[in-house]
């Protein structure tokens, strides 16, 4: 079983300590919620968990392995989604899925696993249709839909509910419930519930530290 | 074998994206062309003159050309979010960021090696440097498009990015600039042109290896 | 060098060396423009005005040394993280491009009475031209982020891959200058350079590097001491 850890992190911004000593463990089937205040460091730390950024101290391990040691068995193990959708104005839906499911499993499956995303997140209806004339919200759910088109263990979600409708929502639900149930690893920065099913909580206030 | 494909891939993404949005991509050749045009209303229209001055006023324009359109290169990228998820796949970052610059290589500098000999035609250049134009260009646009690439991954999420885009590439383009003229000037006086082409090529080949990586550096150091 | 990694030694450091560099400055500059304006004998083809050569060769060569320790300072502080270092290439800057400006300065001063003109599109100061652009470029990435760490990185690699072309660039213009190169120049200086001339070029030289060790210091006193005060001001809003 997979096993995600962190001990003793510390990330600075800025010149300043956002935290300090955070220890987090997260196994497969499990979920690990992100909360705290704005400034208090929850995308700091997914972006330092996805290996954007480096911790001012600490370490990350997978299965015991330092993932520094080898950081494309890492991002090949994981998806991020971010605050930003990364979607392309001048790209149908299709498109854009079909890049991402070439560039990260490059299998000859590609266009189905593409239609079934779309599926998952309720778009299929757009599949053609240019992003330039999608909502935000339908924006967010494509970019949602990425986490389908090729599996990966860990998925890294900030902020994931922004923009969504309670229909999105549902399904973005299901899809957790489904991946963790499949032996998949979830981190999530949310503001306010309902968290997923026994998902451990962490607060990053209890982590912020004044200045050396 | 995966990661040619995965990076094939990324230079048709962004050639699919050039395409889509149309003349928005050729306005580097449209200034290439509108630059070198007006040069005779500044100099004046003599044929001598003009001659004269035609292999540099084609390079110059060039290098502003490359220069002006590079500024997008790594931009809208970063700002949308599609640079994290190139920067996570599985593809080494450095294999994307070669992938970006040939496409960009692709959509700018081939056009302006195609419009060059109509230019040297207006300017009234001697035929003698045709051929050494077009393979000048053809060593020095790639060396133009990787150069900049390091310019434009620094500049990324600065105040006045362009200005200060220029500020940094135009200095590294002069070796450029340097040897691609004085091939096609040694074309048209009769003297070698190899050596210079040779430079060019040695130019490129080091750049080809060491552009990527520096460019990468950048790049993690703008995503951090 | 983790000693001076840390910026508490470094500022005692400082403290100490501090007022030494600026007595050996003022000595050695006071030295040297005697020899070179009363002491050493006018030259028998460029007359008085040999005597801006003692001005310019030393700051020309200041420039490029200040480049080269603007680089190796940007590679450390990239690669090891060091903070101090990372504060030297910031302070160096201003400095390696002030040098740069005066040896611009002083040639075209030089040129006129010799060339007759005030700029020539000579190999050497086109080359200098080119190191004050990169010098500008450095200092307007450092300063163009809101994130001063950003600043900080992206001018350093900015550094490093303008030290790898500073070659390059010499090499190419060295080529363009004996392609174009007009029909009679002034060597500076001459194939052979006199006792007499070398010593007080010798003693500015020395002046010019003491100064900028004794500046560079200041200037690293100063950076520290607003980054304790940016701490100080952060602890304020962030308790």
């Amino acid at each position: 079983m997979s096993a995600f850890e962190g001990e003793a992190l510390s990330c600075a911004r800025g010149g300043r300590v956002v935290f300090s000593r955070l220890d987090f463990r997260v196994r497969g089937g499990e979920a690990l919620v992100l909360v705290g205040p704005n400034g208090s460091g929850k995308s700091s730390l997914l972006r330092l968990m996805a290996g954007l950024s480096a911790a001012a101290s600490g370490r990350l391990r997978w299965n015991g392995e330092a993932v520094a040691a080898d950081p494309t068995a890492h991002r090949r193990r994981l998806h991020y989604v971010g605050h930003l959708d990364a979607v392309k104005p001048a790209l149908d839906a299709r498109e854009i899925l079909l890049f991402t499911a070439r560039l990260r499993a490059g299998g000859g499956k590609a266009r189905a696993a593409v239609s079934a995303a779309l599926e998952t997140m309720g778009i299929a209806h757009l599949g053609d249709v240019p992003t330039r004339y999608f909502s935000a919200g339908q924006r967010r759910r494509l970019a949602l839909a990425r986490l389908f088109v090729a599996p990966a263990p860990l998925w890294l979600l900030d902020e994931p509910r922004t923009a969504l409708d309670a229909e999105a929502v549902a399904r973005l639900d299901n899809a957790i419930a489904a991946h963790r149930h499949g032996g998949g690893l979830v981190v999530a920065a949310m503001h306010g519930g309902p968290y997923p099913p026994e998902a451990t909580v962490v607060d990053l206030a209890a982590f912020s530290s004044p200045l050396q | 074998m995966t990661a040619m494909k995965a990076f094939w891939r990324t230079v048709g993404r962004d050639l699919q994206l050039a395409l889509r949005q149309g003349m928005d991509s050729f306005t580097a050749v449209v200034f290439f062309v509108l630059a070198v045009v007006l040069f005779p209303f500044g100099v004046g229209p003599e044929p001598a003159v003009l001659a004269r001055i035609a292999p540099g006023v084609i390079w110059v324009a060039a290098l502003l050309a490359s220069m002006l359109s590079l500024e997008r290169l790594f931009q809208l990228d970063y700002e949308d979010g599609s640079l994290e998820l190139l920067a996570l796949a599985p593809l080494p970052l450095e294999a994307a960021v070669g992938a970006k610059i040939t496409a960009h290589w692709l959509t700018t500098g081939l056009p302006l090696i195609v419009a060059a000999p109509v230019l040297a035609v207006l300017l009234q250049m001697d035929a003698a440097g045709f051929v050494a134009l077009v393979a000048a260009l053809a060593l020095g646009t790639p060396l133009l498009s990787l150069i900049g690439a390091i310019g434009a991954a620094l500049v990324l999420g600065a105040r006045r990015g362009g200005v200060l885009l220029s500020l940094l590439v135009l200095p590294l383009y002069i070796p450029v600039l340097i040897f691609g003229v004085a091939a096609v000037d040694a074309a048209v006086f009769g003297f070698a042109v190899r050596p210079h082409l040779m430079v060019l090529s040695g130019l490129l080949l080091a750049a080809l290896v060491l552009v990527p990586w520096v460019t990468a550096a950048a790049l993690r150091q703008a995503l951090e | 060098m983790h000693r001076y990694a840390n910026p508490g030694r470094v500022l005692r450091l400082s403290r100490t060396l501090v007022p030494w560099l600026g007595a050996a400055t003022a000595l050695l500059i006071a030295a040297g423009a005697y020899l070179a304006l009363v002491a050493s004998p006018a030259d028998y083809q460029q007359g008085e005005s040999v005597r801006i050569m003692y001005v310019h060769v030393p700051a020309a060569w200041m420039a490029m040394f200040c480049y080269a320790i603007l680089a190796g300072a940007s590679a450390v502080g990239l690669i090891w993280k060091h903070p101090v270092a990372e504060l030297a290439a910031k302070a160096t800057a201003p400095i390696g491009a002030s040098f740069t400006f005066l040896a611009l300065l002083t040639g075209s001063l030089w040129g006129k009475p010799m060339w007759g003109t005030w700029w020539v599109w000579d190999a050497r100061l086109t080359s200098v031209l080119i190191l004050f652009f990169l010098y500008l470029g450095y200092m307007a990435l450092h300063s163009a982020f809101d994130d001063p760490a950003r600043g900080a990185k992206a001018a350093a690699i900015m550094a490093l891959v303008g030290f790898v072309n500073v070659p390059i660039i010499k090499f190419s213009v060295d080529w363009w200058y004996t392609l174009h190169q007009p029909a009679s120049v002034f060597r500076i200086g001459g194939p052979t350079i006199d006792a007499s001339m070398l010593l007080p070029l010798g003693v500015m030289a020395a002046g010019f590097t003491t100064y900028y060790f004794y500046v560079v210091l200041l200037r690293l006193r100063a950076e520290i001491v607003a980054g304790k005060i940016k701490a100080l001001r952060l602890r304020q809003v962030y308790g």
